[in-house]
Parts: structure tokens; sequence; C-alpha cells
């Protein structure tokens, strides 16, 4: 028998793992396995910066850590000092991981929140992408000289325009974000009275796409968003008074070089959207393990019998789009933020099928499975493929040959460079999951509970049970 | 008889779907504590009676009182709130969801935790989750299911899943209990266990049910009163030796002939005429 509180968690680790995980999770092995994966991860991405193959067994390593049976305040401390201290060191030496990883929190952060209305509660959403706009473009306006700008040209700002809110009004509008979000999010969801299925998903896809287009149009009659060329520059928070100077006195011996103000800044939106991540982990899976997280559960089922069971349905709908949009709200502003410029661009209709593609490639309705889709989707899109791209582009410059088929890599086509097929490799691996693992990477489980009556489970089956089991071909 | 002694009463409820006259002013009227029983041909539109009682169809006509209260055109979940609940006829059980959080569902209406105490996990929170829990492992041993509260729903053989929907109904609190066809699919064994169960929900729980059932079988041992509807109205109502040697419900069931040439049919016969109707 398992332990009392780390049977859940563990029995999902395993059967993730299958097999071979039930042979790592004896005793003392999964402590030794990840202690060591993630040293050596850490080494090899600390002596060569630029290596993906370190960098991605890094990762590796951590997300294994989180699969094996371990101790839960273990597996906590690790998480808290890779999160806290590895990462900013390691990304100190090479900013574009800790962009990458960057981005992985912050994706991961909106697949959570597209979950919530795709996964828990069953209702497709292609506009996702509009409430991180929403958020974007609220710190944008207000973060940035955009209200002093209303009746200017677009385009031009006036010498000595001044910002319109101090710059450390972004902590209020992360939480401003999430609100203003949450209301769009009802507003999109009142369609939901009306329609169901495709043709909700159809006015999702609409929604997405006329916020887009407000965003392209709304430079004129008076210039709320700078139309397409966006608005920049956008005020980033102002660094904590000596936070930069005790990282380095800290860590300047094991980055090498001293952090600048600029570099110090990405780790400090990494460590921003780290704790949002952790927030949202929790807030999704105390949703999840309620009242409302089994009445959004049974809507997906059948609406008509929770409809009978009590369910408002509409209501719980409206909650589910709110909760969703309300971490894409906070993860706009922080976005809109760290990049200090925002375009409509960004938020194209492309941009919520990949956070969609996150969802179900991770697996649909899994906290950890949809966390796990951002990073393959964030990696697969910024790491494996542009480096593979530029391997065929080194090897299109030497005098290599392919073998078999006699081809020069010279005369490969410019048009092959994977890179640009981003969209096709992504549509082969989801027909390749369809079709082989359709509940995704790492599906969705429902929470095992320690019931008084499952002790006599593990007991041979009673007469009872063999009774009901004659029946199986009646339904 | 006195007012309060209904649990439920109807009065003249018309349902259309188009031309289609599904329940015709049907009026009946339902004692607390009784079991009772509406039986009728395939399509004479006793689930759709079912629908405008709990809720999830509105009735063009008519009125429907609930312990005294108006209900008709009351979202299902008020009606619920009041203490009603139903099953299915065609089991609509949460078949991705484990039996408990099946059964949890079902408590949906008596529980008092909203999104401020489930982000925060209050002590209230965690309190009732238990309670809730606790009560539906109650439930569970209750029908007679033990061991299986971590099972998909959708997993269970069919008799199991029957029972689960019946105990995910009274995790309610139901005071009335309209259950569309409990034993439909079952062998002689688990409708002899089912139909106990019915009585027990009343006798040991005090609930009144009103069930749909088309194995005259059962619609004769456990029935205190049965109405009989064809073509949406309500054809004959009475006790069960009443019903059946009632000629019109004999012809409704075997044609005009056939009432003619056996009069008095036995009543276990229906069930076999169902079938071929």
């Amino acid at each position: 028998m398992k332990g009392k509180t780390g049977a859940s968690r563990s029995s999902k680790g395993s059967r993730a793992l299958g097999s071979f995980g039930a042979l790592l999770n004896k005793g003392a092995i999964p402590y030794i396995v990840s202690a060591a994966l993630l040293i050596l991860g850490t080494i090899l991405v600390y002596l060569s910066p630029r290596s993906i193959p370190a960098f991605l067994l890094f990762l590796g390593a951590g997300a294994l850590t989180y699969f094996l049976d371990m101790n839960r305040a273990v597996k906590l401390v690790a998480a808290v000092v890779v999160a806290v201290i590895i990462v900013p060191i390691l990304g100190a030496r090479n900013i574009s991981y800790l962009e990458i990883i960057f981005q992985i929190a912050v994706f991961s952060a909106l697949a959570l929140g597209l979950n919530i209305v795709v996964g828990f509660s069953g209702i497709l959403n292609f506009g996702y992408m509009a409430f991180y706009a929403v958020g974007a473009y609220l710190w944008g306006f207000f973060g940035s000289q955009q209200p002093y700008l209303l009746h200017a040209i677009p385009g031009t700002v006036p010498a000595g325009t001044p910002f319109f809110l101090a710059p450390d009004w972004f902590y209020l509008f992360l939480f401003a974000g999430i609100i203003v979000a949450a209301i769009v999010g009802l507003l999109l969801g009142l369609p939901v009275l009306r329609v169901r299925g495709d043709y909700l998903a159809i006015i999702t896809l609409g929604f997405g796409e006329v916020v887009r287009q407000l965003l392209n149009n709304l430079d004129k009659p008076i210039n709320l968003t700078n139309g397409p060329q966006g608005i920049t520059p956008i005020q980033r928070p102002t660094m904590p008074n000596g936070l930069l100077a005790l990282f380095n006195r800290l860590f300047e011996p094991l980055v090498g070089t001293p952090v600048t103000a600029n570099q110090f800044y990405n780790i400090m939106f990494y460590l921003i959207a780290a704790i949002f991540v952790v927030l949202v982990i929790i807030v999704t899976h105390r949703f999840e393990d309620s009242k409302i997280g089994r009445a959004w559960a049974a809507i997906r089922e059948d609406e008509l019998a929770a409809t009978a069971m009590g369910i408002p349905a509409n209501r719980l709908k409206l909650e589910a789009f709110a909760v969703g949009a309300s971490f894409a709200g906070a993860m706009g502003v922080l976005i809109a933020a760290s990049r200090t410029f925002i375009s409509p661009d960004s938020f194209s209709f492309l941009q919520s099928v990949s956070i969609l593609t996150m969802v179900i490639l991770g697996g649909i309705g899994s906290i950890p499975g949809v966390m796990i889709g951002a990073a393959v989707v964030i990696l697969l899109n910024q790491q494996v493929l542009q480096s593979f791209s530029l391997f065929l582009a080194q090897l299109r410059q030497s005098d290599a040959v392919i073998p078999i088929l006699n081809l020069h890599w010279k005369n490969l086509s410019n048009q092959l460079d994977p890179s640009k097929y981003q969209r096709l490799v992504f549509g082969i691996i989801l027909i390749v999951m369809m079709i082989y693992r359709p509940m995704g990477i790492l599906p969705a489980t429902r929470r095992r509970r320690e019931l008084k009556g499952d002790e006599a489970r593990d007991e041979p089956q009673g007469p009872e049970d063999g009774a009901d089991t004659n029946e199986a071909d009646h339904g | 008889m006195a007012e309060t002694d209904l649990i439920l009463e109807t009065k003249d409820v018309v349902k259309r779907f188009g031309g289609l006259t599904a329940v015709d002013k049907l009026s009946f009227s339902l004692e607390k504590g009784r079991i009772y029983s509406i039986i009728g041909p395939n399509g004479a539109g006793k689930t759709t009676f079912f629908n405008t009682l709990s809720g999830l169809s509105r009735p063009e006509e008519g009125e429907i009182r609930f312990e005294g209260r108006r209900i008709d055109g009351l979202r299902p979940e008020r009606v619920m709130k009041l203490h009603m609940a139903r099953t299915f006829q065609n089991i609509r059980l949460f078949g991705g969801m484990t039996v408990v959080e099946n059964i949890m569902v079902g408590a949906y209406t008596r529980l008092r935790q909203n999104a401020v105490q489930t982000v925060l996990r209050t002590r209230a929170f965690k309190a009732e989750e238990k309670r809730a829990e606790a009560r539906a492992e109650e439930l569970m041993k209750y029908v007679g299911l033990e061991g299986i509260g971590n099972e998909l729903a959708g997993s269970l053989p069919y008799g199991a899943q029957r029972r689960v929907e019946i105990a995910r109904a009274l995790a309610s609190e139901p005071r009335l209990l309209l259950l569309d066809e409990p034993t439909a699919g079952m062998n002689p064994a688990e409708t002899e266990e089912a139909t106990g169960l019915v009585r027990r929900l009343r006798d040991e729980l005090g609930i009144t049910i009103l069930l749909i059932e088309h194995d005259m079988r059962v619609v004769m041992s456990i029935s205190e009163r049965i109405s009989v509807m064809d073509y949406g109205e309500k054809i004959a109502e009475g006790k069960p030796e009443e019903i059946a040697s009632n000629p019109k419900v004999i012809e409704a069931y075997l044609g005009r002939r056939a009432a003619a040439a056996s009069g008095g049919a036995q009543s276990a016969r229906y069930s076999d005429a169902e079938e071929s109707l």
C-alpha cells in the first residue's frame, strides 16, 4: 500500500512513465536520479550556454523531478532552488534561454486558463487571445504616453510627452488585468446563453478577430491603440532598490560577468511570471476539486443531465469564461511591460490556435499535461525547429553529399526550412497524437479519493461485484 | 382530503411539440409517502410529462404544484432546490467522472461554497467537501455499491450505473423522486433488487416516489396507485387491481379486438405485449 498523502500524486507519476517509471520509483532511486540529472543538466548548461541538448536535458530533468515519487517537501525545495537560483544564474549567462523559460511560464498560464474553458467545461474557444490582448492593451494604454496622444496623428509623438502613470502602477494593473479580462470574458460568454457546440466555437473565433480588428482600427477617430503600428514604449516597473546589486554581489562569481539592469529586467519578469504560474496552478487545482469544478465537468459530460441535477449551466459557463480570461488578462499586462511594445499582430487567430494546441497536445483537462504541452510547443517553435533550420543552412554551405540519394546539400531547396513549417509540423504531431494518444501526452485523471469502502477492492472480488459484471453487456 | 397531504398536483397540463400534443390536459395528484406509477405505451408522453415536472421543459398550459407551490416554468435548478429529483430513462451519468463525483454533483444545490471560498480553501469549504464526500459514500452504501467510489461511472456495469443514478438523485435530498424506468434493461434478479431499493427509499427515507415503468410485474408489485397514459391523455387511474382489469387500458396496450377477446387479461401479459408494440 502506498503512503496516504502521496498516493494520488505518485500513482499519477508512475502511470505517466509506464513500467519504466515503476523501476525508477523504488526507494531512494528517484532522489538520486533526479538530483543527478538536475545537476548534470545545470552543469552542462552552465558550461556550454549555447548547447540546445544541454538545455533540453535541463528542462527534462526538471519535468522528471515533478513526476517521480518523492517527498513533496523535497520536490518543493528542489523547485524553489531551480526556479529562484539556478534558472536566473543560467539565464544571466544566456538570456535567450531565460526568454524561453519566461515564454513557457507565460504560455503555461495562458494554456491553463484556456484549459478551464476547453478542458474543464468543454467549451471550444478559438478567441482566447482576445483576453490576452485586453490585458496587454490595458497596460499598453495606461502604461505609455498613449492617453496624451488621443488626438495626435497616429505614429507621431510630440516631443516632451510625459508618461501617463508612474511605472509602479504596473503591479496594480496586474490585478486590474485580471478583473477587466474577466469582465470581457463575461461579455464573450453571453452568447453561451444562446448557442452551444460548434456554433459557439465559431462565435469565439469571430470574437477573437473582432478584438484584433478593433485594435487595428481604433487609431481613429481618437487614437486609442495606435493602430497596426502598436504602442511603444510601454513602461516597466521600477526595479526594487538594491535588488540588482544584491544579485550581482551573490552570483557574479557564478555568472562570470556583472548582470546589467536590462538583463536583470528579464530575470525579474521571469520571476513574476513564475510566481503567477504557481498561483494559477493553485487556483486551477482548487477549482477543479470543488463544487464548481465538478459542475463544469458535469456540463462537459452531459449538459442536460447536469441541468437536471440542479446546475445552472449558463452561470457556470460564464464563470468558466471569466476565470479562464482572467489568467490571460494578467499575462497580457505582464507581456506588455516586459516587451515594452505591443501590436495587434501578437494576438492573431494563429496564436489562439497554438494555445489550443498546447492544451490538446499536453492533455486536455490535465494541469501538468497542459504545462508540458506549453513547454513542448514553445521549445519546438523557438528552439528545435529553428536550430534544425540553422543546421540545414550550415549543411547547404558545405560540400557534403546526402548518401544514397547522391544529392548535394548545396542543391537543397531554400524552401525546405523547418522553421517555416511550424504549422505543418504541429499538424502532423497533432494528427499522430489523435491517432495514438488522443487524450494528450499526459491525460487528465480524476482525483482518487481515500474512501473507506475502497479498501474492500484490494481484496479478491467479492460475490457482489461478480453479480454485476455479468450484466456488463446490457448497456 | 386535506390539501397538505398532496406533495404534487397538476392541473390540465399541456405540452405541445409543433402540431403534436405530447401531454394533453393531464391532471393528477400525488399524496405524500406514496409509490405512484405512470404507465402507458411507448410515445404516450410519460417522459415528456416528467420533463415538465422537473423543469426541463415548460408546459404550454396548466399548473403544476409541488408542496402547494407553483413550479411550472421554474428552471430545473429551482425545482431541484425545492427537493424534487429525477433519474433518466437512458441512464445519464457523467461517464468521465468517478462514482463519488457523480454523487457529489447531485448534491450541487445543497452545497453552500462559493468561488471565493474555493480559491481560498477556507475551513468551511474543507469541512463541507468532507461532509459531501462522506455523504456520497453513505449513499453508495445505501444503494448497495461499495468500494467503487473511484471508478469512472462510465466503466460500471449497467445495473450499477442505474444505482449510481439513484444515489446521485438522493444526494440532492429529495422529498419527491421521479424515476424514469428504473428497471429497464435489467435481468430478473437485478429487477428484484431495484424494486426492493425503491420500496426502501419510501419506507426508510420517507421519499414519495413517482415512477414510469414498463415492467408490469414491477408496477403491479410496488405501486399503490397507477395512472395510465395514452396519446398524452390520462385514460385511467386507480389501484393496481383496478387498472389490470380496466378495458380501456387493455385496449390501449393490445388494440380494440384483443381487448374484446381477452377481457380481464392477466397483468403479467402486458409486459410481453409491450415488446411487440
